[in-house]
């Protein structure tokens, strides 16, 4: 446990044994019924944010899961004479039910846009609405449920659902708090930045968003089965009205959806402005101002209260102290000391010679295979029957034109897209017809020709989030702890805090290394990892990727820098209009007269 | 089941309630669709033009068409007004949705405040003009909004089409970058095209107060169904607007005289659903 994690433990407890001893002041029921409201939002808001603000999943469906559960709690109370406190438990599973059937239907939409997830959720809440109305469960005249028998776990029924209510709220809170520091955190934080690279570094996104989304119906669920008895009448009407889903949204974005305890301050904040103004004259004003704020704080600070607040708070500090020191972090890797961490070959950065058979034509142990890969694009054939071998501790340059399938290759090995047809596999394992977190599982990595790292995360959370899910699956703390290394590998050990977009160009690429490497895979595709470096970058850059084949990495390489393929490469392979037109040696290929041919034109090949 | 009489006559009244459905779709797939944002205060624009129609006709006397010609210059600044707060916070598509709630909240209070929560009708001699068609009987009010739904869309749809404007809009929409190195200036035809739209909310606010009764939280009443007309007729599709605004119309009427009229959201909803899983890139 972290100092920062025990100081929410403690704060935590601190905080959910003074509000439990409230019931005991006697205060007028009022302040209890109030307090209520603001668990129940709490409660809501949180919940609402597992999915949709860890993973950028907008739900405007958060109505039906509530629904759901406040309809479970009225049938099984009023109908089955279920104790109530018994009822709660299946009305979470209800909801989280309902949500993992939609997730399952609708989660398998590739490329589905945010904005359609959201119409999506709130058609369903309509949907089931008009299901309830019109069948057994409700029957249009609502449900009674004000003889039902309330547990007494204090003397006023008020206190006792004013705790139900402080229960919940510090349960979401906490349920927050655990999987923003979780794996299942890191991974939903890199799905809302990049669903496809989240899945290619191995973070099973199908699994992580069902089990974000059934979490969060989960506790909207409990919160319905409570809020039916405090109503004690349940109408379709009110249960299924747009209050629910707009409000959680408006109290998470207010607070910072992103930040744990975001939505619980939004849920406070706002639950407070609309109880100031209920009843009496202003009521109807005053739902004009609160509305008004919520435009200022909205456009004024879009990433919460709670987020703006720490931004300054951090701010101020810093000023206080001297100038920010990172180096007490992480010991610092200059470009030109790079020590590949626990690796005894190739500490004076001298090219590790390949085994020799690599260096005839067929490898002698091949780790990777591809077999006759084919695959189209609408009407364009990609790649038409694709043979590839890599031996281990090889590095093969794949070079090709433009537009020769270099590129859908390494999206084709790494199961960003899937073969039409043929057989890939590693060590001997099929690679075909596997998701690419599973690939990635098995010992994949990839580079991409434009970095594409998470936005929202740093440089440290983007390595460590590919060790994590790497092959050697490991704690947050240990993948961490890896990541510094990998950092200073590198060469960005000073930039472990800084966001990508502080970074520049050759940071970047690094960085898209530095990530491949954390993976500890089998093999590393590198797409194009040289384009846009300087020639003293390049040096480092060639150096780097001899140190990684020292380690017995295996590499195959996309690159149109002929000066680092000649000088990197075992082997070459040469790829036009998605055809292997030739392999071998890199000198031989490169005087081959079909190879020339692709590249130059024809006459330059007589 | 029903007779071929009443389920011609469910046909008829739900064509015409989907021209109602599409007049007020109109203005909100523009606005999604050529400037990514989503204006939920469509809704509050509406029914703050049906108040509008609503007060001139009785207290001013004057006629709905002349009151819905007079606030459209008003309703058009409107909504250039409000694409100045979007242009100036540089607003992105979710944001514009919370912002665009708080608006739909501010007019829904003022409405309440000046006009009270009760239900209000706006008695004219049109509605209970109608005439038949062998068997069956066709209201001129809903027939009148149903074409003036038709005209507006055909109207957008030549107006994106075919001049100068319309094809920028659309450029921009596909590359504001590229479109924006081609020459096209963004911000002046956004301004236009939000006060375009704003003027829409007010067409449809007039026949709201002549077709439907008034009262401020009827506005939430349409979000679901309008919602779903522009996501099956396709973002920035006039055309495909009024059609999904009649299919829904036309769906709903049907399930309500066939089975019963509570069950009728379930039909519009279920072919959103149904077309969003099936095909979701369409939108």
């Amino acid at each position: 446990m972290t100092g920062h994690s025990r100081r929410v433990a403690v704060g935590l407890v601190a905080v959910g044994l003074a509000l439990s001893g409230l019931p005991a002041l006697g205060l007028p029921a009022f302040y209890e019924s109030f307090l209520f409201l603001v668990f129940f939002w709490v409660s809501l808001a949180t919940s609402w944010s597992f999915l949709s603000g860890y993973a950028g999943y907008f739900s405007f469906g958060h109505g039906a899961f509530f629904g759901a559960g406040v309809y479970t709690t009225a049938t099984l109370t009023a109908g089955f004479a279920v104790p109530f406190l018994a009822s709660l438990p299946a009305a979470g599973a209800v909801s989280a039910l309902l949500a993992v059937g939609i997730g399952a239907v609708v989660f398998r939409v590739r490329r589905l846009r945010g904005e359609l997830f959201g119409l999506l959720t709130l058609a369903i809440t309509f949907v089931l609405a008009t299901i309830v109305l019109n069948t057994k469960i409700d029957g249009g005249p609502g449900v009674y449920l004000s003889a039902v028998p309330l547990p007494r776990l204090v003397a006023s029924p008020t206190g006792t659902m004013y705790l139900l209510g402080l229960g919940l709220a510090l349960l979401s809170v906490t349920t927050a708090y655990a999987v923003t520091r979780s794996r299942l955190g890191l991974g939903l934080f890199a799905i809302h930045d990049d669903e496809d690279v989240a899945e290619v570094k191995g973070v099973p996104t199908f699994r992580y968003k069902l089990a974000a989304f059934a979490l969060s119906a989960a506790v909207a669920g409990v919160a319905g089965g409570i809020y039916a008895l405090y109503v004690s009448y349940v109408t379709v009407g009110e249960t299924f009205a747009i209050t629910v889903p707009l409000y959680v949204v408006l109290m998470s974005i207010l607070g910072g959806a992103r930040h744990w305890l975001g939505p619980a301050v939004g849920a406070a904040i706002i639950t407070a402005s609309l109880y100031a103004f209920t009843g009496g004259n202003t009521a109807v004003l005053g739902r004009a101002v609160v509305a008004l704020a919520l435009i200022l704080v909205i456009l004024l600070l879009p990433d919460g209260v709670v987020v703006a607040v720490l931004a300054r708070g951090g701010a101020w500090r810093r000023r206080g102290a001297s100038a920010p020191t990172m180096h007490d972090v992480a010991p610092i890797a200059t470009a030109h000391t790079f020590r590949a961490p626990r690796v005894a070959a190739s500490v004076d950065g001298g090219p590790v010679p390949a085994p020799t058979a690599a260096r005839e034509g067929a490898p002698a142990v091949a780790v990777l295979v591809c077999e006759d890969v084919w695959r189209a694009f609408g009407g364009i054939q990609a790649l038409r029957g694709v043979g590839l071998s890599l031996g281990r501790g090889e590095i093969v340059g794949l070079v090709g034109p433009n537009g020769s399938g270099k590129t859908t290759l390494i999206n084709v090995i790494s199961g960003h897209y899937a073969a039409d047809r043929g057989r890939i596999a590693l060590d001997g394992a099929p690679l075909t017809g596997r998701p690419a977190h599973a690939i990635a599982r098995l010992g994949v990595a990839r580079t991409y020709q434009i970095p594409r790292p998470f936005g929202h995360l740093n440089a440290l959370d983007n390595v460590a989030l590919a060790a994590t899910f790497g092959t050697v699956p490991c704690t947050l703390a240990q993948a961490r702890a890896d990541a510094r290394t990998w950092l200073d590998f590198t060469g960005l050990g000073r930039r472990a805090v800084a966001l990508p977009g502080e970074l520049n160009l050759h940071e970047r690429k690094f960085l898209e290394l530095a990530r491949a490497l954390a993976a500890r895979p089998r093999v590393i595709l590198l797409d194009e990892v040289l384009s846009g470096l300087n020639s003293a970058e390049m040096g480092s850059a060639i150096s780097l990727i001899q140190e990684i084949r020292g380690r017995g990495t295996t590499i195959l390489f996309v690159e149109h820098v002929m000066r680092a393929v000649l000088e990197l490469s075992d082997r070459v392979v040469v790829l036009n209009e998605g055809e292997v037109i030739a392999a071998g040696r890199p000198g031989e290929v490169m005087r081959d007269p079909r190879v020339v041919e692709v590249y130059l034109g024809k006459t330059h090949a007589a | 089941m029903p007779s071929l009489t009443l389920l011609g006559q469910s046909m008829v009244s739900g064509l015409l309630a989907g021209g109602l459905y599409a007049l007020l779709a109109l203005g909100l797939s523009l606005s999604w669709g050529l400037l990514r944002l989503v204006n939920l205060g469509h809704f509050a624009l509406a029914f703050l033009g049906a108040y509008l129609t609503y007060q001139l006709g009785t207290v001013g006397g004057l006629a709905p068409w002349t009151a819905v010609l007079l606030i459209l210059p008003l309703f058009f600044a409107l909504g250039v007004g409000l694409h100045a707060v979007f242009a100036w916070f540089r607003v992105r598509e979710f944001t514009s949705l919370l912002v665009t709630f708080g608006v739909t909240v501010i007019i829904e209070s003022l409405i309440q405040w000046y006009w009270t929560a009760d239900f209000r009708r706006y008695e004219t001699p049109y509605a209970s003009l109608s005439f038949r068609v062998g068997p069956l009987y066709v209201p001129a009010l809903e027939l009148l909004a149903c074409l003036t739904a038709a005209a507006l869309a055909l109207g957008t749809w030549a107006w994106l089409r075919f001049t100068y404007v319309g094809k920028a809009l659309r450029a921009s929409a596909e590359d504001p970058a590229i479109a924006a190195a081609f020459g096209v200036n963004h911000r002046a035809q956004a301004f236009l095209l939000s006060g375009v739209a704003a003027a829409y909310a007010a067409v449809a606010g007039g026949y709201i107060a002549l077709i439907a009764t008034l009262a401020p939280s009827q506005m939430w009443a349409w979000l679901g169904v309008v919602f779903a007309v522009v996501i099956i007729g396709g973002l920035a599709n006039p055309i495909g607007a009024l059609f999904a605004g009649l299919l829904i119309g036309v769906s709903e009427s049907v399930t309500m005289a066939v089975v019963a009229p509570a069950w009728a959201p379930l039909v519009s909803f279920s072919i959103l659903i149904g077309l969003l899983i099936l095909r979701p890139g369409r939108a």
